[in-house]
């Protein structure tokens, strides 16, 4: 949002409304989801360690947001794998399309 | 006749529901259409004194639910207007189990052949007074003003209706303040809907001859020429109708927020369906985001060079 304000403001300080507007936005992510910002919390440890069973990844890259919007809540994660070396995918034999 | 009953609930209390429904049905009734009105705040009956019909009371809701009396006997007529308004009260010496939503639901039913409109006055809060109030809704009006609490509460409320399955509701925000908002210290009404992403129903001003028509009990949508506030709610009841009515500027200055509005990509006269268009726009505010992704930062660096 900051960035927004940024953009649109050139940096200049918010006004009052659009503080209110902010804070709002904020909260109501987490009226609407019934989440607390430490169930949140909680939420994005356990799903990282779950993935982290699996693949390996820079925890500082990784972007994991609940957001709403349009009155829907949506849970985005973004998380970057790092590539291991030795481990590679296997090649791809593309499957005949029939038997003739 | 069938009537269509509509709910008008904010949530948050001393927002304008009372306000909204007293001029409403005021407004209905002049616009041609018989209305009846229902208290359901029971043991904190108000409506009766904004529509200046309370020394008329002999039964109330309460009454005819528990068969002390007929639905006709508890209906008030209010008789400073040509067509049919009526009031039927609440009870002030009970408290709100003494009604459960089967009740409302029963009470409409009965009232629905003799009017066109049925407005319920919904109680604060989202226990069993709103539960009531909810029950009989074909449409419910949801009012806010233009300040973070009651915004946060009338989000609340959007919720629960769309639960019930009576949403989203229509939106009316009071008490807007054009030179609060054009100092940036108000929320605009462009920055309610966008948070609270329903259809815009109406702009209600601040105005003082709201407070002087309760005094008086007499709603200032009796008078629209003289009360910007009474004005828009006759447009919000034509809009309720199924007209096309522009938003008006609440003063000189509100043409800045049909400027907003238009900057937003669409003109003050369509701002019901134009408000689509708000939503996409609108940006997902981020909680708690962790840290930014390398492919962000990537189109950002090369944002800044091009
Ligand atoms: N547009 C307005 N301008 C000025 N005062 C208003 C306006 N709308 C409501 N009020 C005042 O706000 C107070 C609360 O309104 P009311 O309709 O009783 O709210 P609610 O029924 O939601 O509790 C009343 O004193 C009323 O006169
Ligand atoms: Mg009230």
């Amino acid at each position: 949002m900051s960035s927004l304000f940024d953009r649109m403001f050139g940096g200049r300080k918010p006004t009052s409304s659009q503080v209110a507007k902010e804070r709002l936005q904020l909260v109501l992510v987490h009226d609407r989801s019934n989440l607390t910002p430490a169930q949140v919390a909680a939420m994005k440890d356990e799903i990282l360690e779950i993935i982290a069973r699996y693949v390996d990844f820079d925890r500082e890259e990784v972007e994991i947001a609940l957001t709403s919007s349009d009155r829907e809540n949506t849970l985005r994660a973004e998380i970057p794998i790092r590539p291991t070396s030795g481990r590679r995918r296997r090649p791809v034999t593309p499957a005949p399309l029939s038997d003739a | 006749m069938s009537a269509r009953v509509i709910t008008i609930t904010s949530g948050k209390g001393g927002v304008g529901k009372t306000t909204a429904t007293a001029n409403l049905a005021v407004a209905f009734a002049l616009l041609g259409k018989k209305v009846a009105c229902i208290d359901a705040d029971i043991g904190l009956r108000n409506l009766d004194v904004v529509l200046g019909l309370e020394n008329r009371i002999v039964y109330d809701i309460v009454d005819i639910v528990e068969g002390r009396a007929k639905l006709r006997q508890a209906m008030i007529r209010d008789k400073r207007l040509k067509e049919d308004l009526y009031l039927i009260p609440a009870a002030q010496t009970r408290d709100k189990t003494a009604v459960s939503p089967s009740d409302m639901v029963r009470v409409c039913d009965e009232l629905k052949p003799l009017v066109d409109y049925i407005l319920i006055d919904s109680p604060a809060g989202i226990e069993r007074g709103f539960r009531n109030a909810l029950a009989p809704a074909d449409e419910v009006v949801i009012i806010t003003n233009p300040e973070v609490s009651s915004v946060r509460d009338a989000d609340r409320i959007i919720g629960l209706i769309e639960a019930e399955q009576k949403g989203p509701g229509k939106l009316v925000i009071n008490r807007v303040k054009p030179d609060m908002v054009k100092r940036g210290d108000m929320l605009s009404p462009e920055d309610v809907i966008d948070i609270l992403a329903i259809k815009l129903v109406g702009l209600v001003p601040e105005d003082e001859l709201i407070l002087v028509s309760a005094n008086q009990g007499s709603p200032a949508a009796l008078t629209p020429d003289k009360s910007k506030a009474g004005k828009a709610f006759q447009n919000i009841a034509r809009r309720l109708l199924g007209q096309d009515v522009p938003f008006m500027a609440l003063d000189e200055d509100l043409t800045f927020v049909q400027r907003f509005l238009r900057a937003l990509g669409f003109s003050s006269e369509n701002v019901d369906s134009g408000n689509n268009t708000a939503r996409n726009k609108k940006n997902n505010d981020k909680a708690g985001s962790t840290s930014k992704s390398e492919k962000e930062k990537i189109e950002e660096s090369a944002g800044a060079e091009s």
